[in-house]
């Protein structure tokens, strides 16, 4: 496995340049995860509207380049984005990791696949893959929890 | 004996990691193991393994007699006074738990103060936590300076006629300060306070004399000691283990149980309850002696040459920053870069085969106190040589390389 395939130049744009940093106004449902192994911290804020469309997404958080980055990723992707199709692309970021799955959803662009995707390189390192997946799994926490 | 050719004594050093060769700088975590270490564990288990202090056959009495050796080898070794004075534990996690506890059951009240410092890893806080919890202690933190050091007169501002205890580490494992511990035992004693020293790091990197120092308690690590995984020793002052209730009920640790009283054994077995670790006691004798071969005082300059130099070499590089500049350092460059968080500093020193530790290294409130999340953290031990600084400043360059500043 090489360093760069970890270290890609996506995943470095998102950890420099995170996208949706900070509390989203009027956000309705939040959650926050820590990892006190190594200090990660993320919190992720958004709006879940009566049609259950996430309209806004957001995340604050201090962390790797990897956690940073996969945050960032994950608002830029759901954003704007249903309920249950966050769900199921959620589930499929977490099997990729885990089971080294593709991610082939059709109603994603290519670029969005090739953005999510480049976070695929963490499979091969062990003791980063929590890095990867904090975020998603406090996605999914934060949709089941209203302010 | 001469550092030259040390690396051939731990067979870890025989592998490659990614291709190149081990360069292992995470001793403070936890150090490697000389074969002669590892070869005593698998002839003690070939040829003399048999539970200890129980049984009257031979393996027993073998098995007995060389653990009981390496009692007396740790006594003499860190020139203690008598050896009930030598208590085994799984680490020295557990032998502060274990005056925390004890100490604390039968000699802390609500209101009595315990004075601990900023730069305390989790082992020596949490257990005091818990008596702040179960018996309305305080908890008082002399306060880390400037440098990442703590000055004696921070001790004298911070004791009371209500301190009850005082307990510090010997050396920091982030700032590698090496706290004044006569000058605070000297005080302790002006105000009869008993001072633990949580000698985690201190132990394998120092001269080691109890009571020289004077401390009534002082916790080790074996495994930081080139010694096996699971074991930790506690010196307790006779005074103390004479007085202090026991730890944890079990075997061994009993003078006579009935069904209305028990009566417990007298130190050390008060405080051993239980099967206690074997083959790591035994084979620490050897963990002695092999730090006795090189000569704990040449150690001590070994690792002071090869920090001098790392500190040198890392302080050319503006992009790292060190941290803390204490007077009296040893063995510990903690360090981040601008733009790199420590956890990605680590993934790319591994690819170098350069092995560090990235975190809080067990303590938050240092690293609250210095406003960051994380450091990384190279630690010498007796194995490492200036080349091995050399690959590591190579490495934090790719670390700029990669993430392109």
């Amino acid at each position: 496995m090489e360093l760069k395939e970890l270290y890609q130049e996506i995943i470095l744009d998102h950890a420099k340049n995170p996208r949706n940093k900070g509390k989203c106004e009027g956000y309705n449902h939040d959650a926050k995860a820590h990892n006190p192994l190594c200090g990660d911290k993320v919190h992720i804020y958004l709006k879940l509207d009566k049609d259950k469309n996430i309209s806004d997404l957001s995340f604050e958080g201090e962390g790797c380049a990897i956690s940073l980055a996969s945050a960032s990723i994950l608002t830029d992707t759901l954003k704007g984005r249903d309920l249950q199709f966050s769900t199921k692309i959620t589930d499929d970021f977490l099997n990729m990791l885990k089971n080294k799955s593709k991610i082939t959803l059709n109603s994603l662009s290519e670029n969005q696949i090739t953005t999510i995707s480049s976070l695929s390189g963490v499979q091969e390192f062990p003791m980063r893959i929590k890095c990867a997946t904090m975020a998603w799994h406090t996605l999914l926490s934060a949709l089941k929890k209203k302010v | 004996m001469k550092f030259d050719n040390i690396k051939s004594k731990f067979p870890i050093f025989k592998q490659k990691i990614k291709g190149k060769p081990l360069i292992y700088l995470d001793s403070a975590n936890s150090s490697q193991k000389p074969k002669t270490v590892i070869d005593e564990m698998s002839k003690f288990y070939e040829t003399e393994f048999s539970n200890v202090g129980r049984s009257v056959h031979t393996l027993a009495v073998k098995a007995t007699n060389k653990f009981e050796q390496t009692r007396d080898i740790v006594k003499s070794y860190v020139n203690a006074k008598y050896r009930e004075e030598i208590i085994f534990t799984k680490g020295a996690t557990e032998a502060i738990n274990l005056v925390a506890n004890t100490y604390g059951e039968k000699f802390i009240k609500e209101g009595d103060e315990i004075l601990v410092t900023e730069l305390e890893h989790h082992s020596n806080y949490v257990p005091w936590h818990y008596l702040r919890k179960k018996k309305g202690a305080i908890i008082k933190f002399a306060l880390v300076n400037g440098n990442g050091e703590i000055d004696i007169d921070e001790f004298k501002n911070q004791i009371t006629d209500k301190t009850k205890m005082i307990a510090f580490t010997h050396i920091s494992n982030v700032t590698g300060a090496i706290l004044p511990i006569k000058k605070i035992t000297d005080l302790a004693k002006s105000k009869n306070i008993p001072v633990l020293i949580d000698g985690t790091q201190g132990a394998p990197h120092s001269v080691l004399d109890v009571q020289d120092l004077g401390c009534d308690f002082y916790a080790i690590s074996c495994h930081k000691m080139y010694g096996p995984n699971g074991l930790g020793i506690l010196y307790a002052k006779k005074k103390w283990v004479d007085v202090l209730p026991p730890y944890q009920g079990g075997g061994g640790m009993i003078n006579e149980v009935k069904k209305d009283d028990i009566t417990y054994a007298d130190s050390p077995n008060k405080f051993e309850a239980g099967t206690m670790q074997t083959a790591e006691v035994v084979a620490f004798a050897n963990s002695i002696k092999f730090i006795k071969e090189f000569g704990i005082k040449n150690i001590e300059k070994h690792e002071s040459q090869i920090l001098e130099y790392g500190l040198e070499k890392l302080r050319k590089d503006n992009s790292v920053n060190i941290i803390g500049n204490p007077k009296n350092r040893a063995s510990i460059i903690s360090f981040t870069i601008k733009g790199i968080h420590p956890h990605d500093i680590a993934t790319i020193l591994d690819d170098d085969g350069v092995a560090i530790r990235a975190g809080h290294h067990c303590c938050q409130i240092l690293h609250d106190k210095l406003g960051i999340p994380a450091s990384a953290r190279a630690s010498i031990g007796v194995y490492n040589s200036k080349e091995d600084i050399d690959v590591l400043s190579e490495s934090i360059k790719k670390c700029k390389k990669v993430f392109q500043i």
